[in-house]
């Protein structure tokens, strides 16, 4: 090979240029993808082209060493400025203007050509090459209008490999938009990138076409061209042109994918090149996605089953690998169906991958939903929407909008937290989250300061009180209701109002308050004596129901107790210490309890019927705490106080081991049959998992509200919810072997009633 | 049986697939075997875990089944001081609920290989945990 003089700016220029293409760092060897792309940028001829990388050496070595590279830069430079290309000119052919590439490079060379001697714009032209071009807008400022002028081999526009052509029509014919550009601040230029993505679907056909049209629009776009432009070269034109389309061919978004988007996407350029934030949306796309999004499922707030996704996105003649994958990152909640911030991502994805651009493992930061709810302008008109939708589309708005607008106006700081809390809905982006944190609540810790958690449990409180309340009407029951009417109600007051202050934690934060002043804060959403009357009846009845505590027996322990370990209940987490004090706080904590097993139950289960199976789950708990009603009453009759601790106590195990596999009443009767000192223990246990994952769950939806962060917030409360998970199925099969343990002492006492039987008839 | 195939093998650093695919195949005897033990379809999750098949030759086969009837089998060297069965168990929780996510998406026909990457990368996370 000749040795190769190069001028100064020459090799300055080459060395960036080389070390633009280096890619991956070698220092040595040049990816020759690169490479290609910058001899396209050139604008020359295939064959010729082919003929500098021939001349250079490059085809006979395979890749391009730096001399290599040189070389061929020399040729090109010799080639545009219309020399024949020999060996020999790279080194006779004097004061060569540097070789030219497309749009941005073109305005350096542009402007190395009109100033080739002038080293100061050749540093500050190298200084825009490589770094992020901030500057570039006003480093090309003065070539552009160089550049337009400039000859340019218009290559075809069709021509994939060369796809130059509109841009390169529409600079000479409005100059003037170069300077535009360069005002523009290169921030903005971060969202362009992808701006032209959007409408890539639309017929590229048009591009040609509406070159003249995106004239105009040409400058509004130029910015990005400039950026992306060191990137890489040949991908302005095309970036521009379709940046052109965009507004034009905005209301043409219906025309979609044909398959000139296949063509489209090989001209596509990397517009997400972009170093700011290639995965940003602009609202242009956006605008489209929400589009799309609308012709397949009107409903904005509602999702795209996943057949349907598939359809739609297998249009996009992406491999089924790849968009099997774009599905993995862009279902966020892993739920079959894409709402509108997933499908957005998705089809982003999709774009970028048209564009060439590499799927990412995860999910870039800008594409998650939450992020892209809260860059949503209508943020806050959307957000009660998306609480309705994202909480259950069919049962939640309805149950939730009561609640919510009472609870706004009765705690102040429920306006930030309702934002936060729909924010937080809107990222767990399903009902089954939402469930779950319903049921987290439901035993909810009064010491936490979190107000969020709380109006969500009132509701099904409130449903779940209203259920009470029905029963307690609907079935005479003779020593439930007017037993605990009569019987203190105080005391019962008291229960209900530190049951009631579970659930209004946001005021209760301070510990043990005096029971009686309690209600006020507490019940400020059932802020009239009605309520609390109701209250009082239903827990009353409900308690005497469960806890069987006949009008005989002496009322529940003392009031000032109630509020004391009410406020340890929670508090207690390693367990309830004394269970002559844990009844009463076992009563509110039941319900309670109940909640929040149904929940589990369910959360597993289905995802949209929370609210309507929290409904009907209530009364079914009420009928098994009302069928172990006589049987408590029986036990009740026989046994002593201790024993109705241990019922009550094992109560709450009993409604866990009755609702979680829903079996039916005889099972807490064979319980309670069973040795006392047997069933304490286990009864402790239960009640101490309990308790533990009351204050576990209890806790894990105030810190993902209280912190706002969303992101960690999320990978907080995945954590919690994984941690509770399994806790939850550990505490699971240690109930299944109880029952297991149960059932055979069952058939073993069964096996010796029968032994004894035939003595018996002896 | 046409229907046995692997939807998915990964195999640590030493490379006998070959052999790992033998022992896997035959191991499936045995999960059904047990499948077929346990009579009423419970569809508890402790069920669904089969337990240590068997020890042989200083490995030791683990079982798992799903309630569609996809057979996790993981088959580990006995030189791996003894994996706590709790380990064993959530290895193959977290494997069920990766498989879980592949059939999620829409994308997968049920019954093709298993290509998902997320996949791949828990695996892959769950054997260096081991190894």
């Amino acid at each position: 090979m000749e040795g190769l003089t190069l001028s100064d700016a020459e090799q300055k220029y080459y060395s960036d240029l080389f070390s633009y293409c280096d890619i991956e760092s070698t220092k040595k060897v040049v990816v020759n993808g690169r490479v290609l792309e910058l001899f396209r940028a050139a604008q020359l001829p295939n064959d010729v082209v082919l003929q500098i990388m021939e001349l250079c050496g490059a085809t006979r070595l395979g890749y391009f060493g730096r001399s290599q590279f040189y070389i061929a830069l020399k040729l090109v430079a010799v080639a545009q400025s219309g020399f024949p290309l020999r060996v020999e000119s790279i080194n006779t052919v004097k004061d060569l203007p540097l070789p030219r590439f497309v749009a941005s490079k073109n305005e350096q060379e542009s402007r190395h050509a009109a100033s080739y001697s002038s080293d100061s714009e050749n540093q500050g032209s190298y200084s825009g090459v490589i770094p992020p071009p901030p500057g570039r807008g006003q480093v090309k400022k003065g070539s552009v209008t160089h550049d337009t002028v400039q000859p340019r081999t218009s290559a075809d526009a069709q021509e994939p490999a060369s796809p130059v052509v509109s841009p390169q029509q529409s600079p000479p014919t409005s100059p003037h938009t170069w300077r535009k550009h360069s005002r523009h601040p290169s921030g903005g230029n971060s969202e362009r990138p992808l701006a032209g993505s959007g409408p890539f679907w639309s017929p590229f056909g048009e591009a040609q076409s509406g070159s003249s049209a995106g004239d105009a629009v040409w400058s509004g776009h130029s910015p990005p061209p400039p950026q992306e432009n060191w990137v890489s070269f040949a991908d302005t034109p095309p970036t521009s042109t379709l940046l052109t389309m965009h507004p034009a061919s905005v209301q043409d978004q219906t025309t979609v994918r044909t398959v000139a988007s296949a063509t489209t996407a090989i001209e596509i350029r990397r517009q997400s090149s972009s170093y700011d934030d290639p995965w940003k949306i602009t609202d242009e796309q956006r605008q489209y996605y929400v589009n799309q999004f609308k012709t397949i499922q009107p409903d904005l707030n509602g999702f795209i089953p996943g057949s349907a996704a598939k359809e739609f996105f297998t249009k996009s003649k992406l491999p089924i690998l790849e968009l099997s994958h774009i599905w993995e990152l862009s279902d966020f909640d892993k739920d079959g169906a894409l709402t509108l911030d997933e499908f957005c991502a998705a089809f982003h994805l999709v774009v970028a991958r048209k564009n060439g651009y590499d799927l990412p493992e995860k999910l870039p930061e800008s594409l998650m939903p939450k992020l892209i709810d809260l860059e949503d302008s209508a943020d806050v008109g959307d957000q009660p929407g998306e609480v309705g939708y994202s909480g259950s589309p069919a049962e939640a708005p309805p149950s939730k909008s009561p609640s919510m607008p009472s609870l706004n106006q009765t705690w102040p700081e429920l306006n930030q937290s309702s934002e936060q809390w729909e924010t937080f809905s809107e990222r767990s982006s399903s009902s089954q989250t939402l469930t779950q944190f319903d049921s987290n609540i439901a035993p909810a810790d009064p010491d936490t300061a979190i107000v969020h958690p709380v109006p969500i449990r009132m509701t099904p409180s409130k449903i779940h009180m209203q259920e009470m309340e029905l029963k307690r009407t609907g079935s005479a029951d003779g020593y439930s209701s007017s037993d605990s009417f009569t019987s203190d109600p105080e005391q019962i007051g008291s229960n209900v109002t530190r049951q009631r202050s579970h659930s209004g934690t946001s005021p209760d934060n301070t510990a043990p308050p005096p029971p009686p002043p309690r209600p006020q804060p507490s019940h400020s959403r059932s802020s009239s004596l009605d309520m609390n009357r109701t209250f009082t009846v239903t827990t009353g009845q409900q308690q005497a129901g469960v806890v069987a505590h006949p009008p005989a027996v002496p009322p529940r322990p003392q009031p000032s107790q109630a509020p004391g370990p009410a406020v340890h209940r929670p508090v207690d987490a390693d367990g309830l210490m004394t269970h002559t004090s844990t009844s009463p706080q076992q009563i509110p904590e039941q319900p309670n309890f109940a909640d929040f097993s149904q929940f589990e139950v369910f959360a597993a289960s289905n995802v949209n019927e929370e609210q309507d199976d929290e409904a009907e789950k209530h009364p079914e708990v009420l009928t098994v705490e009302k069928a172990s009603d006589p049987a408590s009453s029986l036990r009740v009759a026989k046994t002593d106080s201790k024993t109705e601790e241990k019922t009550a106590a094992s109560a709450p195990a009993n409604v866990s081991k009755g609702t979680t596999p829903l079996a039916p009443p005889p099972k807490p009767v064979r319980r309670r049959l069973k040795s006392e000192d047997e069933l304490r223990p286990e009864v402790d246990e239960h009640t101490q998992k309990t308790g533990v994952l009351a204050a576990v769950l209890a806790s894990q939806p105030s810190i993902p509200r209280s912190i706002g962060k969303d992101k960690k917030a999320i990978q907080a409360s995945i954590r919690r919810n994984k941690e509770t998970n399994t806790v939850l199925a550990r505490l699971n099969s240690e109930l299944q072997q109880q029952l297991k343990d149960v059932l055979e002492e069952r058939i073993s006492l069964e096996v010796q009633l029968e032994q004894l039987r035939p003595f018996s008839h002896l | 049986m046409a229907k046995n195939y692997p939807l998915y093998i990964r195999s640590t650093p030493t490379e006998n697939e070959l052999k790992f695919h033998y022992m896997v195949h035959t191991s499936l005897d045995v999960v059904d075997e047990k499948i077929s033990a346990m009579g009423k379809a419970l569809v508890d999750q402790r069920e669904l875990y089969l337990g240590l098949l068997y020890p042989t030759e200083d490995y030791k086969v683990y079982g798992y089944v799903t309630n569609s009837k996809v057979k996790f089998v993981m088959v580990v060297d006995s030189s791996n001081t003894a994996l706590r069965d709790n380990e064993i168990r959530s290895m193959f929780r977290k494997l069920h609920n990766s498989y879980t996510d592949v059939m999620c998406n829409p994308f997968y026909n049920p019954g093709d290989r298993i290509q998902s990457r997320a996949f791949d990368n828990m695996v892959t996370s769950m054997m260096i945990q081991v190894c």
